[in-house]
């Protein structure tokens, strides 16, 4: 019986190499497949079809309810838990909250945006199958490894495997899951 | 017109010969050698000598109080705020590589943000010691925040303090959220190629199970770059806000709608001598002349001259609105300043801060790293002058002769100062050895071999 795998590994040794054979891939019919480079490559993003995350969007939201946050505390406090009549000026002085209301904004904003990108990424993630490819060590050093995983429709061992070869690559290795 | 892949190639930010291999090699293997170097060892001792020496200084402050600093009325604040504005002003040239020049596209910046990132954190860190270490309680530092409490009082939020514990707060945590974010790619990189269990192990936390995926880095790169926009205002806004803690007051010498800009400029004249102080003796000690390059050097004394250009025309200004505004106590400010009590610091201040950096025109200068280290030092000590002038002189003289004292700092005032001097080189030194101090992955990035090349039919 053969066991189970998580999918086919390719390595590479120029990130333009990887970014072909990403293309390819794709070309071939390859959707359930990921690029792995020590350093972010844009045209991978292209050639992936990775353009839509809600980043912004979270980190907008952030922004607004720390803003919100920081302009309503400041009104209760002075407006109704603890107000205090300076010489009859208005307890609602909304100049003076201008500077912490705009350091919640970007406060709050700042940690949406990193929170965020660890909940869209899935990290953090000790444990995931990749790293039982040895030489997937080097994914953090100078080597590109393309990732087409067993749960694509079109994934065959021996005809993935047939494929991968065909783009040139250093090594194709079985990922174990 | 740039887009030709010849023109667009950064030829001069690093030195050519490397490769993806090498650069990681180079910089992770600082931290990764089992021989640290001897440079490392008398550094690192001797910031903990001054640590130590810092710990003594706070428990005398803390079992006898304030009155052990040379805060008399009517100079209440004395070094601990000034020490305070100096060295959050650092911290501002940390951000400013990290933040603004990302959002300039300026790539030079990639291999010296890191450092200069933590430079950041390790002053802002120093900074909000000395406004706690001045409460005279400060263990009871935690009133200065808003929270339920049974002695039915909130903080005043019109008053300009308030918002300075908002305004660095907020850019502690953003600078520490910025910089471990930067570190996350590098630290799997770390954990990769570690021999070391325990350090296999740490690294594997700190990494989060960084793989490097392409889905991960489209959206590392959205993070950091809503970062830096999040950054590049918050940046602006602290200098300001430490601003306000003087200009809302109504002292002569403090009262006045240009200490905003002027203290920005001050801050990032300061940080970017701080930079050039750490990174030259670094890149010599660790070999990085590769990486941190005379080019870096020569952009670094750049700024340091536009801003410190910026500063002078505020020293200008100052004096001549003094004069201009007709305001008796304003001119008496000035007049105080240039032949009072203060006047050595006031014309120590101008030369070191005015006349000695207009030697940065000069091309020999800068591409000299001895003697930039020089003119680096020079600011430092000028921006702290400069602080101090504006705090203790405008306090020492104000509207009543009758209340006039002159402020005389004591040993533990200077233990103090130095002892954080020491907190700082201390961290600094522990995270050289146990962090990568430049950025693996974007100095990658800068290699030519990064760029992917296009075939001519796609």
């Amino acid at each position: 019986m053969i066991k189970p795998i998580y999918g086919l590994m390719a390595e590479f040794d120029t990130p333009t190499a990887l970014v072909e054979a990403a293309r390819a891939a794709r070309e071939k019919g390859y959707r359930k497949l990921d690029a792995y480079s020590p350093f972010p490559i844009e045209e991978l993003t292209e050639a992936l079809h990775l353009h839509h995350h809600k980043l912004p969007l979270i980190v907008l939201l952030g922004g607004i309810i720390g803003g919100l946050a920081g302009y309503l505390l400041q009104y209760y406090v002075t407006v109704v838990y603890f107000p205090i009549n300076v010489g009859g000026r208005p307890l609602h002085s909304w100049p003076s909250y201008i500077i912490i209301t705009f350091e919640m904004t970007i406060l709050l904003a700042s940690i949406s945006a990193v929170l965020g990108m660890l909940a869209l990424c899935g990290l953090p993630m000790p444990y995931h199958p990749t790293f039982n490819v040895p030489r997937f060590a080097l994914a953090s050093r100078n080597r590109f490894f393309l990732c087409i995983e067993a749960r694509d429709p079109l994934f065959d061992r021996a005809r993935t495997i047939e494929f991968l070869e065909t783009l040139k690559p250093r090594e194709v290795s079985e990922v174990a899951p | 017109m740039a887009d030709e892949p010849n023109v667009h190639r950064p030829k001069t930010i690093i030195a050519p010969g490397y490769t993806f291999g090498t650069v990681t090699d180079q910089i992770a293997s600082v931290v990764l050698t089992k021989r640290t170097p001897v440079f490392w060892y008398i550094n690192f001792g001797v910031s903990l000598v001054l640590l130590l020496l810092f710990l003594l200084a706070v428990g005398v402050l803390f079992a006898k109080g304030t009155g052990i600093w040379g805060l008399r009325t009517p100079v209440m604040w004395g070094f601990a705020i000034t020490n305070f504005v100096w060295w959050i002003g650092i911290g501002h040239a940390g951000t400013l590589i990290s933040a603004i020049l990302l959002l300039l596209n300026q790539r030079w910046r990639n291999s010296i943000n890191r450092f200069a990132e933590a430079m950041t954190l390790f002053a802002v860190a120093c900074a909000g010691m000395f406004p706690i270490l001045h409460l005279g309680r400060p263990w009871l530092a935690y009133w200065l925040f808003p929270y339920p409490n049974t002695m039915g009082v909130q903080p005043n939020f019109r008053s300009p303090l308030v918002w300075d514990v908002f305004a660095v707060s907020t850019y502690a945590t953003v600078s520490a959220l910025f910089w471990y974010v930067g570190l996350m790619p590098d630290l799997a990189t770390l954990r990769d190629r570690t021999h070391n269990r325990f350090a296999r192990f740490a690294y594997g936390i700190l990494a989060m199970g960084w793989r490097g995926s392409a889905r991960h880095w489209s959206v590392y790169e959205t993070a950091s770059l809503l970062l830096a926009g999040l950054a590049t205002p918050l940046v602006l806004s602290v200098h300001t806000v430490v601003s306000f803690d003087f200009t809302i007051a109504i002292v002569p010498g403090w009262h006045s709608t240009f200490l905003p800009p002027y203290f920005v400029a001050g801050a990032i004249y300061s940080g970017f001598a701080m930079v050039l102080a750490l990174a030259i003796p670094l890149r010599s000690v660790y070999g990085l002349q590769g990486l941190i390059t005379d080019r870096h050097l020569d952009n670094s004394a750049k700024v340091m001259l536009a801003t410190g250009l910026i500063v002078a025309y505020a020293y200008i200004l100052e004096t001549f609105t003094a004069w201009y505004g007709g305001n008796t106590y304003e001119q008496a400010m000035v007049w105080h300043r240039m032949t009072g009590p203060y006047a050595v610091s006031y014309w120590s201040l101008m030369f070191c801060n005015i006349l000695a950096p207009q030697a940065l025109w000069f091309k020999k200068v800068r591409s000299n790293p001895v003697l930039l280290f020089i003119s680096a030092i020079v600011v430092l000590i000028g921006m702290w002058l400069e602080r101090f002038v504006i705090i203790v002189s405008s306090l020492a003289q104000d509207f009543l002769p009758s209340s006039w004292s002159i402020f005389h700092a004591t040993r533990w005032d200077w233990l103090t100062f130095i002892g954080t001097i020491g907190l700082f080189l201390f961290l600094f030194f522990l995270f050289i050895r146990l962090l990568p101090m430049i950025s693996i992955f974007e100095v990658r990035t800068l290699l030519p071999a990064a760029k992917v090349e296009e075939e001519a039919e796609s």
